[in-house]
């Protein structure tokens, strides 16, 4: 789970082109959008895409999104939970 | 129409050459190579950082050269904001195709897509700015500056706007750029083409209004655009503006000094023959609002000049097609 949460991290800066975050900076359990990360709607979409993309998971309610994204903690068990790749 | 005059009271520009509000040919350096990209300033300064994470470089060099454009007026926040584009937002259209074909059309991504229309630049400074008002982008080619100029310069005239922000705005697109250079448009570290020019990229805005200033660069007289151009076409264009031949002191040619290019600007320039000429694509590069970097140096330059009675007429066309007039007055 540890390296899960450390990859989702990595790609997350990378996708949404968070070039002055270090991946030390973002807690497991910080708040994505909002106060926390501070991530915006376009951003959910590049992290579903994300989602179905590298891990096989297609989310189509976005209440359930708003379950997900809530930190890296939550996307990671998510993903360890329904991954199909 | 009324009468009102327009004046540039703003410039501001990201360019190939390093970054001055008042450029000196004699110490600018001549661009040597086929594609030249832009010197990019610490854009952290003007903007805040976190709406500078999704901007690609055309994004950020027209929102910068807006920013320090509007900053030599102390307009807050303009009437309009007008831009031309030949190309658009190349980076993220390239981006935005490559993935369609990385990923055989799924999982596509929004970012690239939202920010590859050529409007983006606009877009985003009117919402940086909270303009709410006109907003609108050329696409004419080699004449879209030149169409976003003359749509501020009517409605300025016309009273309908009092001032506007216009800009061109090119950026290089890598995969676009090889393609033409294969097609021998753009010429390579090994290659001079016959059709090929030196390519760049950059942004250059103004911002106009109908009032003057003490620092005002320059009065804008007179744009004509024209998909033909002749002899009697420029003396009709003067006599409009009730100004001799003689009286015109400097022509800044937009001159890529190809073979195919040869017959226009000679027969221009023959017209003047005392006039100070200056080609400012040596300086600034190829790409389609080129001509807006050519301004800045034409609005610069008028406003050094001692001898209030010259004009300064600027002149640009591509292969024989796009070509326009612009007559500046030194205020």
């Amino acid at each position: 789970m540890e390296d899960l949460k450390k990859e989702l991290k990595v790609k997350i800066i990378e996708v949404l082109n968070l070039e002055d975050i270090e991946l030390s900076e973002i807690g497991d359990q910080d708040a994505l959008f909002g106060d926390g990360l501070g991530l915006d709607s376009i951003d959910a979409l590049e992290l579903i895409v994300l989602m179905d993309k590298d891990y096989g998971i297609k989310l189509s309610d976005p209440k359930e999104g708003r379950e997900i994204f809530q930190s890296i903690e939550t996307m990671a068990a998510y993903i360890a939970a329904h991954r199909t790749k | 129409m009324s009468k009102n005059t327009i004046y540039i009271n703003g410039l501001g520009s990201v360019s190939i050459q390093e970054q001055s509000r008042n450029f000196d040919l004699s110490t600018m350096l001549e661009i040597q190579q086929g594609i030249n990209l832009a010197k990019q300033p610490s854009y952290k300064d003007l903007m805040p950082p976190a709406s500078l994470r999704r901007m690609s470089k055309g994004v950020k060099m027209g929102m910068y050269a807006a920013k320090i454009a509007l900053q030599e007026s102390d307009i807050k926040t303009p009437d309009a904001i007008i831009t031309g584009t030949g190309l658009g937002c190349l980076i993220d259209s390239e981006k935005f195709l490559e993935l369609l074909l990385e990923n055989d059309e799924n999982h596509l991504t929004p970012t690239a897509f939202i920010q590859s229309t050529h409007n983006t630049v606009g877009g985003q400074i009117a919402l940086q700015m909270g303009c709410k008002g006109y907003n609108f982008t050329y696409v004419h080619q080699n004449s879209s500056f030149e169409s976003a100029l003359l749509d501020a310069f009517l409605q300025i005239k016309g009273s309908e706007l009092e001032n506007a922000l216009v800009g061109g705005i090119d950026e290089v697109g890598s995969s676009t750029y090889k393609n033409l250079q294969i097609a021998e448009k753009i010429n390579t570290e090994e290659q001079l083409f016959e059709s090929g020019v030196n390519a760049a990229e950059g942004a250059t805005f103004f911002f106009l209004n109908k009032e003057a200033t003490e620092k005002s660069y320059a009065e804008i007289l007179d744009i004509s655009i024209e998909n033909t151009m002749d002899k009697n076409r420029i003396e009709t264009f003067l006599s409009d503006n009730n100004i001799a031949i003689q009286e015109v002191g400097s022509l800044f040619l937009g001159s890529c000094e190809l073979a195919v290019d040869k017959e226009y600007f000679s027969s221009f320039e023959s017209l003047f023959p005392t006039a100070e000429k200056v080609l400012y694509k040596r300086y600034v590069g190829h790409h389609h609002t080129a001509s807006a970097f050519g301004l800045l140096l034409a609005a610069e330059h008028a406003q050094k000049q001692v001898c209030n009675e010259k004009y300064t007429l600027l002149y640009n066309q591509f292969e024989g097609k796009d070509h326009s007039l612009i007559l500046l007055k030194k205020c």
